[in-house]
């Protein structure tokens, strides 16, 4: 086969970070291709940098190379300098471990982690020589497959994209290779007899097999399987035991510095702190957490196989883990140990219990802690079910202040549904307050308000919801800026709403906007996600022409009969219980988490046979966010200030 | 061995090599590739003390992007520990052995010694470097009548990219001595080969510049040697010794 190495060499000299190409990361896999191996190309369309790291293309990538019958390559976007190169020179996309053409792959699989990442990816099938859209190929070239996060509403690729994979990976990358190579898909029908074994694939969803019916203005209504193969709702993969997924066992590690540029062990998948916003917590119930022991060794074997000195225990929420004190304890004392480890767990909750966890494994370098208190008032927060009450906040700034941390950055979502100024002033007040905690142990802290627009995702309670429009959340964002002008010690940092406009147009489109999509690709509108790179005139440009409107597609609330893009995809979620609790939301009603109290019947655990893999059966410490606290207060609390000076 | 860093810890000087893809590797990420694999070889690197601990490794002159090298230098002060300490003379051979299946393909350590006596940074010792340019297909007859060119001018101008300006330098104070060598038909059949040795310290005096002023911008450029002034005599930081330089599993 083909290595086009020495047509690459010659490129590097001329691009940024050459090093990005080059593969030959401690990890990376000598893939052995031959007759009898189906051959995947795993790619990650965005930058080296941010795709790398990708923990799920790099579960896959090593449970592919274990089979007999599969191998596994990577890629990823190359950057602009680097494609213009290659686009001169007449090289293609190539993978990182072999430098083969993309297209002498079997499969080439996308991971979705983010919608602004869409254009890469029409990008990316046009570089390595692929007619972009579905319709337009046929079986001389590879299957192109997706999964990830953004699967869950399909239909804004579903004309670029040949099958699409919903949930977990681990168990149907086998089976799918095991289609692939059990025909034979050659021949002018070879490629629709693919879709069709494919679909009877469970967790998999062909697109070309289902018909748009439209209303007469021309929308999407539903879409009616055209084949019996092809299901009516394609329900997601689940895996039931991570325990037996002890995967990455040999984690990448890049030559080149990368984000999360780290050991990163999974302690648990799915959440049930039933955030209505999130929409990673909902699509990935119920939870199963890995065993604590199993959780200790692959800390242990990784950072002695890996040479890192930081290991993040990731999940939705990692002081939920009913092993963490147990597994910190762990990791800190591990006998034999050489120079410092630091442990970070992202997506810290919000309690003092947590600042003390993390006072525990941050015994050097406290620089900055952050939390998510996502709303600025308790209403607010009951609207959206993120239960934290303001004296846990403030425990938990104080805890943080007296334990020697500086900075603290706190993570807001404006434009959340029934939002008033007052909601919004609110982060203001928090912000403030914080400070004053601060500054009763240091004369000089930082807060930092971080603050995102919010964009309804698919399958949340959310999903009917209005999103504000990038003017609204400017002048939100002015609010802000007003009210913590001159505050010493307050900073804030906020998104570009613009770009949140068109991530809701992706997250929330339907199958016409796959057409907006390609013209923005091929107006060069690659690498969105981007700031310096995204245009939004050119998504409206784009939508103008193909008779579309932000208004129409974001900034609209949806009713409850109307039929909704992703209406034949399941993730086990029932419609029901996401309608009552959008009804709850709007009532400002909370809910507490329902791995420690009565059911609400979401439908997640149910729908699989599977029930939440926790080893306690006691809430965590702490107590905030829902589990055993009195929801009907939580509102302004007294908070005591300390003279300066004092607890020094 | 003696207390070199004055606080009882050793310190071990390695040469090392930066072959094939790994050219490709900028100088700093390339010390953070070592920073690891001195973790995952379990040598017991000594950390600074404070705040923000960081291992105490000291690298000598940058190599530029793209170039190759056997002639790479790394100080790392290491803990005395009892393993340590037993393994007296050997203690350099231990520690080559230890790192060499720790080492991304393309590095390989080709030189350690402990250091003797108070000794300063390899920044600021090493005076030249002799590189290696391979230049296939060019024809020496004209390589060797530019060369002579060059040596024979007060001043060669070379434009560089610096910060997104294009500032013009002048090659030729830095440039020591400059020969062409006849393609070699073994191992492989190869082009001319130029050998240079350029001062540090110059801004002018850089292998990619004088790749262009010789008419072979497409050169691979392999750094052979870092050259110090000790009282009057040139000696390398460490001799790689009689083995070949480029070691196996180097190639491309």
């Amino acid at each position: 086969m083909e290595n086009l190495w020495p047509r690459i060499e010659p490129l590097l000299a001329q691009v940024e970070k050459p090093a990005r190409y080059i593969g030959g990361e401690l990890g990376a896999q000598e893939p052995c291709h031959g007759p009898g191996r189906v051959s995947w190309l795993l790619v990650y369309p965005d930058s080296y940098e941010i795709g790398l790291p990708n923990q799920g293309l790099q579960i896959l990538y090593e449970i592919l190379n274990e089979r007999p019958d599969a191998a596994a390559e990577r890629t990823y976007a190359p950057w602009v300098d680097m494609e213009a190169a290659m686009r001169a020179a007449g090289v293609p996309l190539f993978s990182l471990e072999t430098h083969r053409p993309a297209a002498a792959f079997d499969v080439i699989a996308f991971n979705l982690a983010a919608e602004l990442t869409y254009t890469n990816v029409l990008n990316l099938l046009d570089l390595a020589g692929l007619p972009v859209r579905s319709a337009a190929r046929d079986s001389s070239h590879p299957l192109v497959l997706a999964g990830g996060h953004c699967a869950f509403n399909p239909e804004p690729l579903a004309d670029f994209v040949d099958a699409f994979v919903l949930g977990d990976g681990e168990e149907v990358v086998g089976e799918l290779t095991e289609v692939l190579g059990g025909g034979d898909w050659t021949g002018p029908e070879g490629r629709h007899a693919l879709r069709l074994a494919l679909a009877q694939v469970p967790g998999v969803y062909v697109p070309a097999l289902y018909q748009p019916e439209l209303d007469p203005a021309g929308r999407p209504v539903s879409l009616r399987p055209r084949f019996p193969q092809a299901p009516e709702r394609v329900e997601k993969r689940t895996v039931a035991d991570l325990a037996a997924w002890p995967y990455p066992k040999r984690q990448l590690v890049p030559l080149i510095e990368v984000v999360h540029d780290r050991l990163n062990v999974e302690v648990f998948r799915g959440c049930t702190r039933g955030c209505r916003f999130c929409q990673a917590g909902m699509i990935t119930r119920p939870v199963r957490e890995r065993p604590a022991a199993q959780v200790a060794r692959m800390v242990r074997e990784g950072l002695a196989r890996t040479g890192y000195d930081e290991v993040a225990l990731t999940s939705l929420s990692t002081a939920d883990f009913s092993g963490i004190e147990e597994t910190v304890r762990a990791v800190m004392d591990a006998p034999g140990r050489l120079g410092p480890v630091a442990v970070s767990l992202p997506s810290l909750r919000v309690d003092a219990f947590t600042v003390g966890l993390a006072a525990q494994i941050q015994r050097t370098r406290r620089t900055g802690l952050t939390f998510a208190p996502e709303g600025g008032t308790w209403r607010m927060r009951r609207v959206i079910n993120k239960l934290i009450r303001e004296e846990d906040l403030y425990a938990a700034v104080e805890a943080a202040f007296a334990q020697g941390w500086r900075r603290v950055k706190l993570y807001f979502l404006i434009g959340l549904p029934t939002e008033t100024d007052e909601d919004v002033l609110g982060i203001a007040e928090l912000t403030k307050r914080c400070v004053a905690i601060g500054r009763a142990h240091h004369r000089s802290v930082t807060v930092t308000a971080s603050v995102g627009g919010f964009v309804p995702k698919p399958h949340t309670p959310f999903q009917w919801a209005r999103q504000d429009t990038p003017e609204e959340l400017r002048r939100k964002v002015g609010l802000l800026k007003d009210a913590l002008r001159g505050v010493r010690g307050a900073s804030l940092r906020w998104h570009d709403p613009a770009a949140s406009a068109v991530e809701g147009l992706l997250s929330r489109g339907d199958r016409r906007v796959g057409a907006v999509i390609e013209r923005v690709w091929r107006a060069g509108g690659t690498f969105q996600e981007w700031s310096e790179r995204f245009e939004l005139a050119r998504w409206e440009d784009a939508l103008a022409e193909e008779g579309l409107s932000l208004d129409e597609l974001v900034h609209r609330e949806r009713a409850e009969d109307e039929p909704l893009p992703w209406d034949h995809i399941s993730a086990g979620l029932h419609r029901d219980f996401l309608w009552q609790d959008w009804q709850d939301a709007l009532a400002e009603q909370g809910v507490e988490d329902c791995r420690w109290t009565p059911c609400y019947d979401c439908g997640a655990c149910t729908g699989f046979g599977l029930e939440h893999v926790v080893a306690s059966t006691t809430p965590p410490a702490g107590g905030s966010q829902g589990t055993g606290q009195d929801l009907a207060s939580g509102g302004r609390v007294p908070v005591r200030f300390l003279p300066v000076g004092a607890g020094r | 061995m003696t207390d070199q860093g004055g606080d009882g810890r050793l310190v071990l000087r390695l040469r090392y090599t930066k072959l094939g893809k790994l050219r490709w590797l900028s100088h700093r990420d390339l010390a953070r590739v070592l920073e690891r694999a001195l973790r995952r070889a379990r040598l017991p690197v000594a950390y600074s003390a404070g705040f923000s601990p960081h291992p105490l490794l000291s690298f000598g002159l940058a190599l530029p992007t793209g170039c190759e090298s056997t002639a790479e230098y790394l100080d790392v002060r290491l803990e005395p520990t009892p393993g340590l300490l037993e393994a007296g003379p050997a203690l350099p051979d231990l520690v080559r052995r230890e790192l060499g299946p720790a080492l991304p393909q393309g590095v390989a350590v080709l030189a350690a010694a402990v250091l003797e006596g108070s000794s300063r940074s390899l920044q600021q010792i090493v005076t030249a470097c002799e590189w290696q340019l391979l230049a296939p297909g060019a024809d020496p007859a004209a390589l060797r009548r530019r060369a002579a060119e060059l040596l024979d001018a007060e001043s060669v101008p070379v434009a560089r990219q610096r910060r997104g300006a294009l500032v013009e330098e002048d090659l030729r104070p830095g440039l020591l001595a400059l020969r062409v060598e006849d393609p070699q038909a073994d191992p492989e059949p190869s082009g001319p080969q130029v050998v240079a040795e350029l001062a540090t310290g110059v801004p002018g005096a850089r292998p990619d510049g004088l790749a262009r002023a010789l008419g072979i911008p497409g050169a691979l450029v392999r750094r052979t040697h870092q050259w110090t002034n000790v009282e009057g005599s040139r000696r390398e930081p460490l001799d790689a010794g009689p083995p070949a330089l480029v070691p196996e599993g180097a190639a491309r």
